[in-house]
């Protein structure tokens, strides 16, 4: 595949129907509205199931469906849309059924606006709806990132039957980015042993995240338990940029972690010895790869579009084993490379 | 090394943007990186639509940015935006059809043409996004012209093909405004 200049939204809805999406059910909302209008072409082309739902609680309730009966199906919202659908989003992790959902996350609280943010964080990994549970969240900071997190999403939410995030943002969505997406999958031919497909010569399968009597339910919930612990053993992902003699540590995810990319650049030509995690992971969360280079470091920044939301996980990774600083802007402001510079210089010289 | 972090502005409508992306196509056709955002806020409709092109032959950090190395602003509002915030050694291109204060700024390379009239000669005014992006790429030197031709060529909706070979010449008139200059 050669690369081409793709819009973020773009690329993760072809993205998908390249790995093989059966169905998509969803409601506009922007920053991320270019991927279901681009999905209503895409999915109808290749006889797949493409549905504007009435809203965004009707829209997760029909993935819920087709997710039961073994299709391969996502939907994809911003911060408001998401909150409307969190009901269904427990619904899902209790039936425990695989499904992908792109949320582009926007300047909050309430209708708030259409630029990046990121403060749908603790939203997405601590509490997506009620109940113990914690989908997997995968946080690109490329449009070719977002492209191989979709494969990605696609390939976890099936192995632990169970939710996955991509946290994108505004910026990420509406970015044009070269970037190279992946050849044409078929789509699958045989559905899961567990899926609901009727029960014609064989044991009947029920999925329903309805479970009456407590011992019951905690029995279930123990196995979600085991699961997502199995999900934190194995699937923790982040990339580091010239951590392995860094005095100080960058800490910043998504759009912010690209732009620290060239913070990191900056400082190293003016001689500040600074290094970068950049989780792809939001949860589960590299806390021992932090704690580990936050043993070796003077100082960690944490970067984000939110009050600080990241940072209460960097706190609890890093323990006190170095101090720490923050640098967030709020409602949609993107920060800038010369501001966290400053930030970076204050810390460099409060740590010499 | 090429590299150019730049702002193409103006009112909507003025195919900012458009120029924008051509550029961007431009600099992926030469193998470099690219980024492209624009401004979407809906505050902008009626406004002033801008976008920001990053070309690079470094893998692309941040690809947003307070001060460019380089601005493309076609009206006024555009111009009292970005004109100081380009960085110094950087290149203003201005369109003096729709622009009527002149810059101060004595550290950088201004290239003031009216892009509107120039466009209109050549039968469209809505062509002075093209004949301002001639201009940058002979101040810039960041891609080949050739290579804007071919990225016109593949890029330019059909409805509008009969505007190719005009569009072309408004490169060129451009790029040779900037020379003169």
């Amino acid at each position: 595949m050669a690369k081409e200049l793709l819009k973020g939204n773009v690329a993760f809805a072809e993205a998908a129907v390249r790995n093989g999406l059966e169905a998509y059910f969803g409601y506009p909302i922007t920053p991320q509205s270019e991927g279901l209008e681009h999905l209503s072409g895409r999915l109808i082309e290749e006889g797949r199931v493409f549905l504007q739902a009435e809203s965004e609680v009707a829209a997760i309730n029909m993935v819920y469906g087709a997710a039961c009966a073994g299709v391969r199906v996502m939907t994809s919202t911003s911060g408001p849309g998401l909150a409307l659908m969190a009901e269904g989003l427990s619904y899902i992790a209790g039936s425990e059924v695989p499904v992908v959902i792109v949320n582009m996350m926007r300047g909050g609280p309430g209708l708030g606006n259409i630029q990046p943010a990121q403060a749908d964080y603790n939203f997405m990994t601590k509490s997506a709806g009620h109940g113990d549970f914690r989908p997997l969240v995968l946080a690109p900071s490329s449009v070719q990132e977002i492209i191989d997190m979709v494969g990605l999403a696609f390939e976890l939410a099936e192995k632990y039957r169970t939710l996955v995030m991509i946290a994108g943002d505004g910026s990420i969505g509406q970015m044009m980015e070269s970037a190279e997406l992946p050849p044409m999958q078929p789509v699958r031919e045989t559905r899961p042993d567990w899926a609901v497909t009727g029960a014609k010569g064989r044991e009947k399968n029920v999925i329903t995240s309805l479970a009456l009597g407590a011992e019951n339910l905690e029995r279930l919930n123990l196995r979600l338990q085991e699961k997502l612990a199995e999900v934190k053993a194995n699937e923790v992902r982040y990339q580091t940029y010239d951590t392995d003699d860094a005095d100080l540590l960058l800490i910043a995810y998504g759009t912010v972690g690209r732009i620290c990319t060239s913070v990191v650049r900056e400082a190293r030509k003016a001689g500040i010895k600074v290094g970068l995690l950049r989780p792809q992971t939001l949860w589960p969360f590299a806390e021992d790869k932090i704690r580990e280079l936050a043993e070796q470091a003077r100082g960690v920044l944490v970067v984000e579009m939110s009050a600080g939301q990241m940072l209460e996980d960097v706190e609890r990774a890093v323990a006190g084993a170095a101090p720490i600083r923050f640098h967030g802007r709020l409602g949609g402001v993107v920060p800038m490379v010369d501001e966290i510079m400053a930030d970076l210089k204050k810390l460099d010289a409060e740590t010499k | 090394m090429r590299h150019e972090e730049t702002i193409f502005s103006g009112f909507g409508g003025q195919g900012a943007l458009f120029a924008g992306q051509l550029l961007a196509y431009s600099g992926m056709a030469e193998d470099l990186h690219v980024t492209w955002i624009p401004s979407y806020g809906p505050e902008m409709r009626g406004g002033t639509a801008n976008c920001t092109v990053i070309v690079s032959e470094m893998e692309i950090g941040a690809p947003i940015i307070r001060h460019p190395t380089a601005a493309v602003v076609l009206n006024l509002p555009s111009m009292e935006k970005y004109e100081p915030l380009v960085k110094p050694g950087g290149v203003l291109v201005v369109n003096t059809s729709l622009v009527d204060i002149e810059s101060e700024r004595d550290d950088i390379r201004v290239i003031a043409l009216p892009a509107s009239d120039i466009a209109e000669e050549l039968g469209n005014a809505r062509m002075a996004n093209v004949v301002a992006l001639g201009a940058l790429i002979e101040a810039t030197g960041l891609v080949d012209f050739e290579t804007v031709e071919q990225q016109l060529e593949e890029h330019l909706s059909e409805r509008q093909r009969e505007w190719l070979k005009p569009n072309k010449k408004a490169l060129h008139e451009g790029a040779a405004r900037a020379k003169s200059e």
